[in-house]
């Protein structure tokens, strides 16, 4: 019974963690830069749906689209006026302008939100299966990370734009050849990817307090997620975070809480050197 | 601008950083012990970022670990001196038993590396607390004597390093070694193919990239006499570093020196004047770096600029 509590505390962090990453692991596959700006556009997702909760009294779940749509215009905003002016660069140069635009964002979400830890709270109370306990918010946390992932896998494996990034990312010039409008779909891409921030900000804000704090352990969790799951791909995400999740949940109960972050970083540098295509075994894209 | 007289320069650089405690009060001898501290580890990352090419963003492992192997080893009863050498020993078998490992990834796969590598260890730091004293840090012996004669003693320290760094850069530079780096930066596979040892120049450059940064790490921790694991491996200073590099001149001799002249002398300005926003300009100056500046600022010819200029004024006359 007590294995199952931490068992279901694993797959309840692994929803999260997928849902954490898959946008990350989007940007790193199609557009082939690692994006630092990633935690710190959880966070902002996490306190619009804070504020908008706080001063207006909207509920979390109508703050979502809204939250989803403003994000989407930040990301994509930020590939077109500047990433796209570098997205074929070394890792160096794009991962140094990632960071030093997160450094911006970081300092006036600081400035005007303060780093206090908030929490959107329900109070939905508890469920009690058998003896195992969990709170509401995080079942339906849980439920919202996997219907989010789930939409997006249906985006990219149905639509059209979903065709196109996935064509873009098998075969950039091909695709250009095949009349795609590269940076465009860049510049979608980034926007999907910021969405998927913000909304994962905003489930954590429901279950977890968020605070800016925050971004850079947001940030290092989508590093683990995707490289042991594997990059670029919705399954990968997925394995990633519900290994991830499970891994921690077991090492925090075996080995001390304080311990369960380093196994995560230890299986990420083992994984890295061993395989790193990752568990999903889709081939990455150097 | 003649190679003689960048030297010449950069000579001149140097005695005005030292001579600061004849002619300027404390806090521009602060100033001065940083910058030599700074362009040490911007030199020392030049070796694997610049000259081979490799996204390295380790320095603070290489510093935080170099910090915690001083500090312990002086708790324990060794000399400074020799606790900062053991640091460098430390710190260089450290790299070159990482390198061996991690330095099989390429691109994004080895920049995620290092910097698992720097939350393992700074995690590992904080929650062994027996040996370490866990987040509340270590206190490090003191250095004896008043607060003016240390500082003149930490810079004479942070210098001396500097400049042995940057004496094996140009050894470096002028070497086979630079040469097989710098054909690794350029394409990784024929080097490999026309007969450079691929491997051990990476390790030896990612070994050369670390042990000045051990040293810098333990007199930095005997400088200012307390140690954390958020201070010491702190992810700042390890984008902070390339940063630096890449304002100058990556893979540059003088690149490093002018880079974080640079950027040291703006970021106390702006630090001064907008403490509020200073994260926000220091990224803000990233940007403006990474879109204008993309080879450094040593790569800017004064010739092209002037006849760019001529030249438009000439299009602008010619034009009816």
């Amino acid at each position: 019974m007590f294995y199952f509590q931490t068992l279901v505390n694993g797959i309840v962090l692994g929803a999260l963690y997928t849902c954490l990453a898959v946008g990350f692991s989007l940007v790193w596959g199609v557009l082939n830069i690692i994006n630092m700006l990633h935690g710190s556009l959880i966070v902002l997702g996490g306190y619009l749906t804070f504020f908008a909760w706080h001063s207006y009294g909207i509920h979390p779940l109508l703050a979502l689209p809204f939250v989803a749509v403003v994000l989407y215009c930040v990301g994509y905003a930020i590939q077109y006026l500047v990433i796209n002016r570098v997205v074929n660069q070394p890792v160096l140069t794009t991962l140094t302008l990632t960071f030093g635009l997160d450094l911006i964002l970081y300092n006036f979400m600081n400035v005007y939100y303060t780093a206090t830890p908030v929490r959107v709270t329900l109070d939905l109370g508890i469920v009690d299966f058998g003896g195992i306990v969990m709170p509401v918010d995080r079942l339906i946390g849980m439920a919202l990370a996997l219907v989010l992932t789930a939409l997006l896998y249906v985006v990219l494996r149905g639509s059209r734009i979903g065709r196109a990034i996935v064509a873009v990312r098998m075969d950039r010039s091909a695709a250009e050849l095949m009349g795609i409008r590269v940076e465009q779909i860049y510049a979608i891409t980034f926007g999907i990817s910021a969405l998927m921030a913000g909304t994962t900000g905003a489930v954590f804000a429901m279950v977890y307090p968020v605070t800016t704090n925050l971004a850079g352990a947001f940030l290092g969790k989508a590093f683990v997620v995707c490289v042991i799951g594997g990059l670029g791909s919705v399954q990968g995400a997925l394995i990633g975070g519900f290994v991830l999740g499970l891994v921690e949940s077991f090492a925090g109960q075996f080995l001390g809480p304080e311990h369960a972050l380093t196994v995560g970083f230890i299986l990420l540098l083992v994984l890295l050197v061993v395989k790193p295509t990752g568990l999903s075994g889709i081939k990455g894209f150097e | 601008m003649p190679a003689s007289l960048r030297y010449v320069l950069f000579a001149v650089w140097v005695l005005a950083l030292a001579s600061t405690p004849l002619w300027a009060d404390n806090y521009f001898v602060r100033l001065a012990i940083i910058i030599a501290m700074y362009t040490a580890l911007v030199q020392s990352w030049n070796f694997i970022g610049g000259f081979a090419g490799y996204p390295s963003f380790a320095t603070a492992v290489f510093f935080g670990l170099g910090s915690y192997a001083g500090a312990l080893t002086q708790i324990a009863g060794l000399p400074s001196i020799l606790a900062w050498l053991f640091a460098t020993a430390f710190v260089g078998a450290f790299a070159a038993l990482f390198g061996v490992i991690i330095l099989r990834l390429r691109g994004h796969y080895f920049a995620i590396a290092s910097f698992g590598v720097v939350e393992v260890v700074r995690l590992v730091i904080s929650s062994w607390g027996s040996l370490t004293g866990g987040g509340d840090g270590l206190n490090v012996p003191l250095v004896t004597g008043g607060p003016n004669a240390v500082a003149q003693a930490f810079l004479a320290v942070m210098i001396t390093i500097m400049l042995v760094a940057f004496a094996v850069t140009v050894a470096v530079d002028r070497s086979r070694l630079g040469f097989g780096l710098r054909c690794i930066q350029q394409n990784e596979d024929a080097a490999d193919m026309v007969g450079v040892d691929t491997t051990r120049y990476k390790v030896i450059a990612f070994v050369l990239s670390a042990m000045f940064c051990g040293t810098i790490g333990a007199a930095y921790a005997s400088w200012t006499g307390y140690i954390d694991p958020s201070d010491s491996f702190s992810i700042l200073m390890t984008v902070k570093v390339p940063v630096m590099c890449l304002l100058g001149g990556p893979g540059t001799v003088l690149g490093p020196a002018v880079g974080t002249a640079v950027f040291l002398l703006l970021e106390e300005v702006l630090w001064s004047n907008f403490l509020e926003y200073n994260r926000a300009i220091l990224g803000a100056l990233i940007v403006l770096i990474i879109f204008f500046l993309p080879g450094g600022l040593l790569k800017i010819s004064l010739h092209k600029i002037v006849a760019r200029v001529i030249r438009r004024n000439n299009d602008a006359k010619g034009a009816p």
